[in-house]
C-alpha cells in the first residue's frame, strides 16, 4: 500500500514535472490564414495566401527539429463582423498564435483590436490601410508588405513632378479608400498639386462610367483610383471605353496587384504607374520562389505582393521562435523578438521591422508593359524606380504611434 | 447641366441590362411560376460562353451573340428537363431554394477554375467600314462622350425586349403559351405539347439572361461574380415592376437605371441601395408592383 502511494506521488511529480518541461519547449504553433476566399480580392490572397504559408512552413526546417506547425485558414468575405467572430473562435478554440494576410482594412482594424486583446500576433499583409502602424498601432501587430502611406508617397509624388499638378480621386466607400485618399491628397498638395474633386463609390461596384464622366468633366490632369481589385479593374477598362486616356487625362493606379494587371490584359493595362513592393521577376531570388509558387498554384498564377508577405513575414517568424527555443505563445514579446532582429529572405531582401510595427523594405515603381514589349505570360512590369525602404514609409517623426518614444 | 444629361444617358445604358435580364426573369416566372435565382449564374455563364468561343475556337463578338444565348440556354432546358420540372406546382420557395443552390454551385466552379478578378474581352474592332473600327471608339456628343459600343447596348437590348414582348403577347406562340400557363389540362386537350413548351419558355429566359452576358463582358470583366453582384438588383426591379409582367419589368429596367444614374450624380454613395429604398416605398402602396396584376 505505501509503496502504491508513494508510487502514485513519485508518478505525479514526474508528469508534473514533464509537463512543465514541455510548456517551456513547448514546439506546437497555429497559424490562421484570414482571407478573402470568394470574392473581389480572393485572387490576391485567398488560396494564393494559403499556399504561401505552407511554403514557408517547409521551406523553415522547422518540423526536422520537432515542431508541429498548423494551418488553418478561413474566408472573412470582406465582413469585419464575421472576420472578428471567426478570429475570436480560432484564438479562444483552435488555440491560434498567429494571424496572416487579414487583408482588407476595415476587417484588418477590426481583427488588430482582438489580436492585441488576447495577445496573439497578426502579420497583415494585405490591407493598405496606414492606421495600422499610425493611431492605431499595436504591440500585436506588423503590418508587412505596404501601406497608403507609401503608395501615396511613392507614385502620388512620383506623377506630381512628372506635370500631374490636379487630382480628382475616384474612392471605394470604405475605410481602405478613405485612408489612401487622405493620404494620397496630402502628398500631391505637399508637392505642389491640387485635388480639384472626389467621388466615392460602393465597394464592388460594377458600372463606373458615371465616376468617370463626372472625374472627366473635372478636367484633372490625373485620375487617382483609391480601390483596389475588381474596382479597380472594371475602373480602368471603363476608363479606356470612356477615352479618358486618350483625351489626355491620366489614370493613376494608388494600388494595383500583378493578378489586375493580368486579368485585364496589357492591351487595356499598358502605361499604368503603380507601386509594389514585390515582383515575381525582380531578381535570382523572387524568381526561383515565383516560379515554385505558381507551379502549384491550380492557375499557375504568379505570387502577388500580398501572398509574397505571408511568406516572408512567417519565415521571420519562424526564426524568431525558433530562437527563442518553443513557443511562449505570448503575442507581445515575440513580436518585440521579431523587432530586434533584421529580416532577410529572398523575397524582400534585407530590412527591419520598426517600434509602431513597420516592416520597411524598398518600394518600386513600376510601369505596365505594352503589349510588344512583353515576353510571355506574367511578364509585365517595367521598373521606374525604387525608393529605399527608411525613405518610402512613414517617418516616426510623423507617427502618432503611442508604441514610439518621443 | 451637362454632366447631368450623361448621366441619363449612362442611366439608361445600365437600364438595358436591367431590362434585358428582369425580362428574362419575368418570363420564367410568368410562364414556369418559378423564381429563377440561378438568372445571374447563367448571365455570367452567357459572357464565359463568349470569352471561350473567342479564345478556344475564334468565334467573334458578332457569332457570339447568337451562339452563347443558344449554347447557354439549351444549359437551361437541361435544367429544366432534370430538375426544375419536378417542382410545378409546388409552393414558389423550393423554386427560388434550388435555384440559389445551383447559382451557388456553377458561380463556386468558375470561380475555382478561374479566380475572381475576371478575364478580359475587348470589344469588338470590326467590321471596319471607312473611319468605324466596328464597335470601338465613340462620338463627341458635345455634353459627354459616347462609346460607340454603349449606344449598341441600348439600341440592341431595346429591339430585343420590344421583339420578347411581341412574341410573347401578339402572337399565336404566345397566345398558346400564356393558355397553357392559365390551363395546363385545357391546352393538353387541344394536341399542344405543354411540358416541350415550358422548357422551350425557359431556355427562352435564360438565353436572354446569355444574351445579357455577351453584351456585358466587353464592358465589365468577365468574372465569376458579375451575375451574383447584379441580380439583386435585378430581383429588385422585378419587384418593383410586377412579377411576371413583361411591359412592365422593360420599363422598370430602364427607368430604374436612369433613376440610378441620377443617384451616382447626386449623391453617389446611395447609388447601390437607391433601388431597394425605391423598392419599400412602391411596396408600401402597392404590394403587387407598379405594373402587376392582384393574384
Amino acid at each position: 500500500m505505501k509503496h502504491r502511494i508513494s508510487a502514485l506521488f513519485l508518478g505525479t511529480a514526474l508528469a508534473l514535472a514533464a509537463g512543465g518541461g514541455a510548456m517551456a519547449q513547448d514546439k506546437t504553433v497555429k497559424i490562421g490564414v484570414l482571407t478573402d476566399n470568394s470574392g473581389l480580392y480572393s485572387d490576391l490572397g485567398g488560396a494564393g495566401s494559403t499556399l504561401a504559408a505552407q511554403m514557408a512552413v517547409e521551406d523553415s526546417g522547422l518540423a526536422a527539429k520537432g515542431w508541429k506547425i498548423d494551418i488553418v485558414s478561413a474566408d472573412h468575405q470582406n465582413k469585419p463582423d464575421i472576420a472578428t467572430t471567426v478570429a475570436r473562435q480560432w484564438i479562444d478554440v483552435e488555440k491560434v498564435d498567429i494571424f496572416v494576410d487579414v487583408l482588407n482594412s476595415g476587417v484588418a482594424l477590426a481583427v488588430n483590436n482582438l489580436v492585441k486583446e488576447k495577445n496573439a500576433i497578426m502579420i497583415n499583409t494585405g490591407a493598405a490601410t496606414s492606421d495600422l502602424t499610425n493611431a492605431q498601432c499595436s504591440p500585436n501587430t506588423i503590418h508587412w508588405v505596404y501601406d497608403t502611406y507609401m503608395l501615396a508617397n511613392s507614385t502620388g509624388q512620383a506623377l506630381v513632378k512628372a506635370g500631374g499638378d490636379t487630382w480628382y480621386f475616384l474612392t471605394a466607400d470604405y475605410a481602405f479608400g478613405h485612408a489612401l485618399e487622405r493620404d494620397t491628397a496630402a502628398v500631391v498638395v505637399k508637392s505642389g498639386g491640387k485635388v480639384i474633386g472626389t467621388v466615392r463609390h460602393p465597394l464592388n461596384s460594377s458600372d463606373f462610367s458615371s465616376f468617370l464622366l463626372q472625374a472627366q468633366a473635372s478636367k484633372a490632369k490625373i485620375i487617382g483610383m483609391a480601390n483596389a481589385g475588381g474596382d479597380t479593374t472594371n475602373t480602368i477598362k471603363q476608363a479606356a471605353e470612356f477615352g479618358i486616356v486618350a483625351g489626355g487625362q491620366k489614370l493613376a493606379g494608388l494600388l494595383l496587384f500583378i493578378n489586375d494587371v493580368h486579368s485585364l490584359g496589357l492591351k487595356v493595362a499598358q502605361g499604368l504607374n503603380f507601386t509594389e513592393t514585390f515582383y515575381w521577376d525582380l531578381n535570382d531570388g523572387t524568381r526561383a520562389f515565383s516560379k515554385r509558387f505558381s507551379e502549384r498554384m491550380k492557375n499557375k498564377a504568379m505570387p502577388s505582393m500580398v501572398q509574397a508577405g505571408v511568406y516572408s513575414g512567417l519565415i521571420h517568424y519562424f526564426k524568431t521562435i525558433d530562437a527563442m527555443g518553443g513557443n511562449p505563445h505570448d503575442g507581445v514579446k515575440v513580436v518585440a523578438k521579431m523587432k530586434e532582429a533584421p529580416t532577410d529572405d529572398p523575397l524582400f531582401g534585407k530590412g527591419t521591422i520598426r517600434a509602431d510595427g513597420r516592416k520597411l523594405h524598398p518600394a518600386y515603381l513600376f510601369e505596365v508593359k505594352k503589349p510588344s514589349e512583353s515576353k510571355g505570360p506574367w511578364d509585365y512590369y517595367k521598373l521606374v524606380g525604387t525608393t529605399p525602404g527608411d525613405q518610402a514609409f512613414r517617418p516616426l517623426s510623423e507617427s502618432a504611434c503611442p508604441l514610439v518614444k518621443k | 447641366m451637362q454632366a447631368l444629361y450623361a448621366q441619363l444617358l449612362v442611366g439608361l445604358i445600365n437600364g438595358s441590362f436591367y431590362a434585358l435580364l428582369s425580362l428574362g426573369l419575368a418570363v420564367i416566372f410568368g410562364m414556369l411560376n418559378i423564381i429563377n435565382f440561378a438568372h445571374g449564374a447563367l448571365y455570367m455563364m452567357g459572357a464565359f460562353c463568349a470569352y471561350f468561343l473567342l479564345n478556344l475556337t475564334g468565334i467573334g463578338y458578332w457569332w457570339a451573340l447568337l451562339v452563347a444565348p443558344i449554347v447557354v440556354g439549351i444549359f437551361g432546358m437541361i435544367l429544366e428537363r432534370t430538375m426544375l420540372q419536378w417542382l410545378a406546382g409546388l409552393d414558389h420557395l423550393y423554386g427560388l431554394l434550388l435555384t440559389f443552390g445551383i447559382a451557388l454551385i456553377v458561380q463556386g466552379v468558375f470561380q475555382n477554375y478561374f479566380g475572381s478578378s475576371g478575364l478580359p474581352y475587348a470589344i469588338p474592332d470590326y467590321p471596319q467600314i471607312g473611319e468605324w473600327r466596328g464597335l470601338q471608339g465613340g462620338m463627341n456628343l458635345g455634353f459627354m462622350f459616347l462609346p460607340v459600343y454603349r449606344g449598341w447596348v441600348v439600341i440592341f437590348s431595346l429591339v430585343v425586349c420590344i421583339a420578347t414582348w411581341y412574341l410573347i403577347e401578339k402572337t399565336r406562340l404566345g397566345a398558346y403559351l400564356r393558355a397553357a400557363t392559365e390551363n395546363p389540362t385545357l391546352v393538353r386537350a387541344f394536341g399542344i405539347n405543354v411540358p416541350r413548351m415550358i422548357t422551350l419558355t425557359y431556355g427562352l429566359g435564360v438565353g436572354l439572361a446569355a444574351l445579357a452576358g455577351v453584351l456585358s463582358a466587353p464592358i465589365n470583366q468577365v468574372r465569376p461574380l458579375m451575375g451574383a453582384d447584379l441580380i439583386i438588383v435585378v430581383f429588385a426591379v422585378v419587384v418593383i415592376g410586377g412579377m411576371g409582367s413583361i411591359m412592365g419589368s422593360i420599363i422598370t429596367g430602364f427607368a430604374l437605371g436612369v433613376i440610378e444614374g441620377l443617384t451616382k450624380y447626386f449623391y453617389p454613395e446611395a447609388s447601390n441601395t437607391v433601388v431597394f429604398v425605391l423598392m419599400v416605398l412602391v411596396l408600401l402602396v402597392k404590394p403587387t408592383g407598379l405594373t402587376g396584376r392582384a393574384a
